[in-house]
């Protein structure tokens, strides 16, 4: 309960600053697809651990990070896509929260699949880059390299939207499902690229994170309500508004943590989130519809 | 109500009454296992069964899991700590758990929030009370879990303790069961399920109608958290051990949304149908498993999660294929075919 504002107050401040960088690349993918869909993951962390285990193998086979990265972002846009195709598309026309109950389906086999397959040993890849120091106050680079290809993934997939052809079809499309088909788009074709995207930016999430976490088959379920929260806050679908709400929620964890127990920081950000629903239904940033 | 009453349904009853009696006959050996698999199916059927209360309405939420975790913490935190007996406890945990999801009904119903957003946010608040169960550690055990102290042999009328003696537990355990089907038929008979029902199709047309929407989904809630709250507290008296992931938390939430629709939400015993197909399921396989030593070594350890893993495959199968579940689509075929036989 030792709360002062003091320098190791700041350094938790500016390290929920870096913690907020891969939790909206995380919100990112969900938001894409929430967007463009309609369709909530909920076993979008998993899809993220399956990317985790599969760099892992790849580079503990003898690959260079990077190229075992590379590997692990193409396992999950596979793995994005193939999930829509047998698992999203046959539910498209039933409620909506068939959909939802459906991926929850693919988290428990998910998980359950990891467990049997690679055990419930916690995983690392052993990469250590060091902290910087600064002013008594310590960042570790694999946080401070997560928040910049978090927000380096977010600048390329803004310009991929806003500045090719099948972006601006994927962004018309989210903007009305009903029209765009009528106009000649196939949106069979568009909902299944926009599901590699929203895997592969799992992907890259993942290969962000096995910097600095372990890897276990349950890490999902520490991760996925953190992102959920997040997307709903900023508005289900609102990029933009998922950015901002990952650096309100990754405060109130990191400043909570750095005062009390984790779980209270963690605890407070999902009041918080409860509260702010209520007041905000559409969620801070989402439009009125 | 009436239904209850039928010759048929007496029979079932006493049927399923008289089951450790059957187990008593038929597997001398292992009765205390065979009764404790029933009465694990009872408690959670009674559980799922609250669940589907809301989630038959299209109030699918995540949050169930939090009123469980209430339920069971409160009882055992009260006589743990104040040496107060469950039979306070147990009302003070459902009052509690009927307080919050009011608390987080409310805004929902009145503002309007359903579908995903009404799942996410049952689901953050299944987080939250896991969190500060686990967050408050030197009184619950954190997530390590707490037991009831016992009193005395285990078996107390003040502890509300039966554990011992398994035939008791039952009873217990199949009184809750009846008590959850008697409940499920007064809602199914009830005018609030027409304007529940007219509600989950279109609230607007609900509303514009004279149902007042909120009230009646708020009315739901209290009873299907209150019902929750009651099983959590009957689990923690049976199991005499309670953790966040055995009582609380996401993966439970998960498991009694899964269950209820693999077993039919829609119908009176589907709930029930769930919980023995996930608990006949995983315990089935483990002796399966056990029983051969080639699937043994073959699998290893790993045949831990074997039954999620069939579970998790069967419920996307369920839901793509089967959305009314195991019994809603029995009834409908076997209604199919003796309509056919006379035309």
């Amino acid at each position: 309960m030792d709360c002062q504002l003091d320098i190791f107050f700041l350094e938790a401040i500016l390290n929920g600053l870096l913690l907020a960088g891969l939790l909206a690349l995380l919100a990112l993918g969900l938001n894409l697809i929430f967007g463009v869909i309609d369709v909530v993951w909920i076993c979008y962390a998993e899809l993220v651990m399956v990317g985790m285990y599969g760099i892992n193998y790849a580079y503990k086979g003898g690959l260079p990070f990077i190229l075992a990265a590379l590997l692990g972002i193409l396992l999950v846009a596979i793995c994005g896509a193939v999930l829509h195709f047998l698992v999203i598309r046959p539910v498209l026309d039933t409620p909506p929260i068939n959909q939802l109950l459906v991926t929850g389906g693919v988290l428990i086999f998910l998980q359950a699949a990891a467990t049997m397959a690679f055990g419930i040993e916690f995983k690392n890849l052993g990469i250590r880059l060091g902290s910087f120091i600064f002013a008594d106050m310590s960042f570790s680079w694999a946080r401070i390299i997560t928040f910049l290809i978090a927000l380096g993934g977010m600048l390329v997939l803004w310009l991929f939207l806003s500045r090719t052809f099948i972006g601006t079809a994927i962004r018309a499309i989210s903007q009305d499902r009903q029209i765009m088909p009528l106009m000649g788009v196939d949106s069979r074709k568009l909902y299944l690229i926009t599901s590699a995207i929203g895997g592969g930016l799992a992907g890259l999430a993942a290969a962000l994170m096995v910097l600095q976490y372990d890897i276990y088959p349950q890490i999902g379920l520490q991760f996925g309500p953190l992102i959920f929260m997040i997307c709903v806050l900023g508005g289900l679908g609102n990029m933009i508004g998922g950015f901002i709400a990952a650096f309100i929620i990754s405060q109130f964890i990191a400043v909570g943590s750095s005062c009390f127990h984790t779980e209270w920081g963690y605890a407070v950000a999902f009041l918080f989130f409860m509260v702010a629903i209520f007041i905000r239904p559409q969620g801070l940033f989402g439009s009125k519809s | 109500m009436r239904v209850l009453l039928r010759p048929m349904s007496l029979v079932g009853l006493a049927a399923v009454g008289l089951l450790p009696v059957a187990v008593h006959i038929l597997m001398p050996g292992s009765e205390k296992y065979y009764l404790h698999l029933l009465i694990q199916i009872l408690i959670w059927s009674f559980i799922y069964t609250g669940w589907s209360l809301m989630g038959r309405f299209g109030l699918t939420s995540l949050g169930h899991g939090a009123f469980t975790g209430i339920g069971a913490y409160a009882t055992v935190l009260l006589w743990n700590l104040g040496g107060i007996t469950p039979w306070i406890g147990i009302p003070v945990g459902i009052v509690t758990a009927t307080i919050v999801g009011i608390l987080v009904g409310y805004p929902c119903f009145r503002f309007r929030i359903s579908g995903h957003y009404f799942a996410l946010l049952t689901l953050a608040l299944t987080e939250f009370v896991r969190l500060c169960i686990v967050g408050m550690r030197d009184f619950t055990g954190g997530s390590l879990g707490t037991q009831p102290a016992r009193a005395g042999d285990g078996i107390s009328l003040v502890a509300l303790q039966f554990e011992p003696n398994r035939t008791l537990a039952f009873y217990v355990a199949f009184a809750l069961w009846v008590f959850g089907l008697y409940v499920w038929l007064r809602v199914d008979a009830s005018m609030d399920r027409y304007a529940l029902e007219a509600a989950s199709q279109d609230e607007d047309a609900a509303a514009s109608v004279g149902i007042d929407v909120t009230r009646e989904r708020l009315k739901i809630t209290a009873l299907s958290s209150a019902m929750c709250a009651l099983g959590g507290a009957i689990f923690a008296q049976y199991q005499m051990y309670i953790s966040p992931d055995t009582i609380a938390g996401l993966g439970l939430s998960l498991n009694m949304v899964f269950a209820s629709i693999a077993g039919g939400i829609w119908v009176l015993l589907g709930p029930t149908v769930g919980a023995v197909f996930t608990q006949v399921l995983a315990e089935g396989l483990r002796v399966v498993i056990q029983g051969s030593a080639t699937l043994k070594n073959l699998l290893g350890s790993s045949a831990l999660a074997l039954d999620q893993l069939i579970y998790g495959l069967l419920l996307i199968l369920f839901i793509i294929y089967m959305p009314n579940g195991i019994l809603g689509t029995a009834q409908a075929w076997w209604r199919r075919r003796r309509s056919k036989q006379s035309p």
